[in-house]
């Protein structure tokens, strides 16, 4: 699964420019799949038959789609203004490079040179509209003809392993969803599974909204990554979970309320298979559950997410194991919902 | 049961946002003489449905209530908890609060906290345990508590904390007692999740496809010091027709059949705009292809902290024009 993550996590695919991550997807899924389709807001929704025949009641998530940028304009010097996709945080984003549009033009998230700052300017952060990205145009004529107004950026960085079972690659929020679905697919299911790879999550969930409209399950898995801060100088009551602790199971985050027997149930199946797991220990965040959840007259949902560090970065890193262990862990849930659908 | 003995009741029921089983037994209870059916739904949603040929009509009174969440156990036995609902750290500290299995504690803030900014992570949950391993033993993360501040009445008023939105319950409970033919086909919905965001009205209302809709909740007054700005309503007036809050406007063949119907029948009513915050309404109206939605509200003076207060005599008028409405002859849409 490993190798297939680092391959999902190196192709570009921001929030409504998924169409990459989709084809690589679809391609690797085809062969094992019963039924294949792309929705209008550019979900993948994947049908696989499994051992019990229960229909469309128990379903897979996760998002394809990850954060960026995209260019608002194009100035007469031949930089480019952009806003982000999604919530990036400026400060991680400046002086990182990027690459824009069909043709993967390179470019860098400028800012001036050290030498040239002012002891005031060292004290704040530029403002959004204050960046710009340089591809090295020598002017708008340039600029315009290697990439165009609207065109999406992606930040660059190719996937390595990090000190003792640990990858730093872009995307792994939710690439490592992803693979654990496409991992899945290639087995015998205990039951029918609808595995949904959803566009959009990144600007709001959108695209879970037509997934599960036109799925409708009576139960939903959303295989996500969450926000680790078991960083230096946070006190414990707000490092929320780590990498390697294994999958996080949650209660509720910022967006949800999950249904509490299924968050029972994965905690117990992990404990009853020696699988290490842990919860969220602070609310925030949200994922694709909370609109899945609200669907027609109401799914019940449960989350399992791999605790990544500096989530929305150019660089995020997470554990190995533990995205072993979602995968174990995924597996042994659709057994038991074998057994109660 | 008369409607402060009801919100006492209703009161002693756990019932935080999510975790509502408790609450929703008791409502369950008081509910059967007078329900055709009675279901729970995927978001715990509580549906008593008294039959009928006509309309449907569905109210929605939330039974949960904001509460607080275990998140974290610290090695010294405190909790740090998250929030259910929105409650402003200013308004949650120095208050008891008990979980579902009686353990009882007090939420405080850390001594460095600076008053003027205080956020909610910079308060804890001291149940008094000696250190991590007996603070274990009593609580577990996950678990809920809610403000275990007294209930007492002063006259026609009442004070409690919970009036949001327990006494919008005793108010839809009070009026299915006098409900005598219908033929309407009647919806009491007691919904789940309401303080974290509409969350249970939304799918109770796919499901039922209601013709018509009405919230029953607390809105904002604007007769105690400085609250000018916040609601039009005060307490002891009336029922209070919702006009808008800032989830809904209500339709106006709503807001003029409830208010014909109250003044058919001597019900006192007041015109109610609250102007921050949203109810039911919100997610009931935008339900499918749109449901004809209005308000019916208790007003309520410290919403959201641990002693609200309200008028009896207006809750009263509430639990009347509830029933008023629901026998009242409605067009099938």
């Amino acid at each position: 699964m490993l190798d297939q993550l680092k391959e999902l996590c190196a192709i570009n695919g921001v929030s409504g420019d998924e169409d990459a991550v989709r084809a690589f997807i679809k391609e690797k899924a085809e062969s094992y799949a019963d039924s294949i389709r792309t929705d209008a807001l550019g979900s993948l929704i994947v049908f696989k038959k499994g051992k019990k025949a229960t229909g469309n009641k128990l379903m897979l998530c996760a998002h394809m789609d990850e954060v960026g940028v995209i260019v608002t304009k194009i100035t007469d010097e031949g930089f480019l203004k952009f806003d982000f996709v999604g919530g990036v945080d400026r400060r991680v984003a400046i002086g990182k490079p990027v690459v824009l549009g069909e043709k993967q033009v390179p470019g860098i998230i400028g800012l001036k040179a050290i030498h040239l700052v002012t002891r005031d300017e060292m004290k704040k952060v530029p403002k959004t509209d204050a960046l710009y990205i340089d591809i090295g145009a020598k002017d708008k004529e340039a600029a315009e003809a290697l990439v165009e107004l609207g065109a999406y950026g992606s930040f660059v960085g190719a996937p390595e392993l990090l000190g003792n079972g640990l990858l730093k690659a872009k995307a792994i929020d939710d690439r490592v969803g992803c693979a654990v679905m496409l991992e899945l697919l290639k087995e015998d299911l205990p039951l029918d599974v609808t595995f949904a790879f959803t566009a959009q999550e990144e600007v709001g969930t959108r695209g879970a909204f037509g997934a599960a409209f036109s799925v409708t399950p009576e139960i939903a898995l959303v295989l996500e990554t969450t926000t680790a801060a078991d960083l230096p100088g946070v006190e414990d009551h707000r490092k929320v979970c780590a990498p390697g602790k294994g999958p996080v199971i949650s209660y509720m985050d910022g967006a949800t309320i999950y249904d509490r027997s299924l968050f029972e149930a994965l905690r117990d199946l992990a404990e009853a298979n020696g699988i290490p797991w842990q919860t969220k220990e602070y609310i925030a965040g949200g994922n694709d559950a909370r609109t899945i959840q609200r669907t027609k007259a109401g799914v019940r949902v449960a989350a399992m997410s791999a605790a990544v560090r500096y989530l929305h970065a150019p660089a995020s890193v997470g554990s190995i194991s533990d995205f072993d262990n979602m995968l174990k862990l995924t597996r042994l849930f659709l057994a038991h919902a074998a057994q109660s659908l | 049961m008369d409607i402060f003995e009801l919100t006492g009741r209703l009161n002693a029921a756990h019932g935080p946002s999510g975790d509502e089983a408790g609450i929703r037994e008791v409502i369950a209870d008081l509910a059967r003489p007078y329900a055709d059916e009675i279901t729970a739904d995927t978001m715990g949603n509580l549906i008593v449905h008294k039959k009928g040929e006509g309309p449907r009509v569905m109210f929605a009174a939330h039974m949960d209530s904001i509460g607080f969440i275990v998140t974290h156990i610290e090695k010294e036995g405190f909790l740090r908890v998250g929030r259910l609902g929105g409650i402003a750290p200013k308004e949650m500290i120095y208050t008891p609060v008990r979980f579902k299995n009686g353990a009882r504690g007090v939420v405080v803030p850390e001594e460095k906290a600076d008053f003027s900014k205080l956020k909610g992570d910079e308060c804890y949950l001291d149940i008094g345990a000696k250190d991590e391993k007996e603070a274990k033993s009593m609580v577990k993360v996950g678990d809920t508590a809610v403000y275990d501040s007294p209930c007492f009445q002063n006259g026609c008023k009442v004070v409690s904390p919970y009036l949001d939105n327990r006494i919008s319950c005793a108010v839809l409970l009070s009026a299915l007692a006098e409900i005598r033919e219908n033929t309407n086909d009647l919806y009491f919905v007691f919904t789940a999740q309401e303080e974290v965001g509409l969350r249970g009205a939304r799918t109770a209302a796919w499901a039922i496809d209601p013709d018509y809709g009405v919230a029953v909740d607390v809105t904002d007054v604007d007769d105690t010091p400085g609250s000018e700005k916040y609601g039009t309503v005060q307490l002891g007036k009336g029922a209070a027709i919702k006009l808008m809050d800032s989830s809904v406007i209500c339709h106006p063949a709503m807001v003029q059949k409830l208010d014909e119907a109250a003044k058919a029948h001597g019900i006192p009513t007041q015109k109610d705009v609250m102007r921050a915050g949203g109810t039911d309404a919100g997610a009931i109206h935008t339900t499918r292809m749109g449901v004809l939605t209005g308000g019916i509200s208790v007003p309520c003076r410290y919403i959201h902290t641990p002693v609200e207060m309200a008028d009896l005599n207006d809750a009263k008028a509430c639990a009347e024009l509830v029933a008023v409405f629901a026998q009242s002859r409605l067009e099938k849409l």
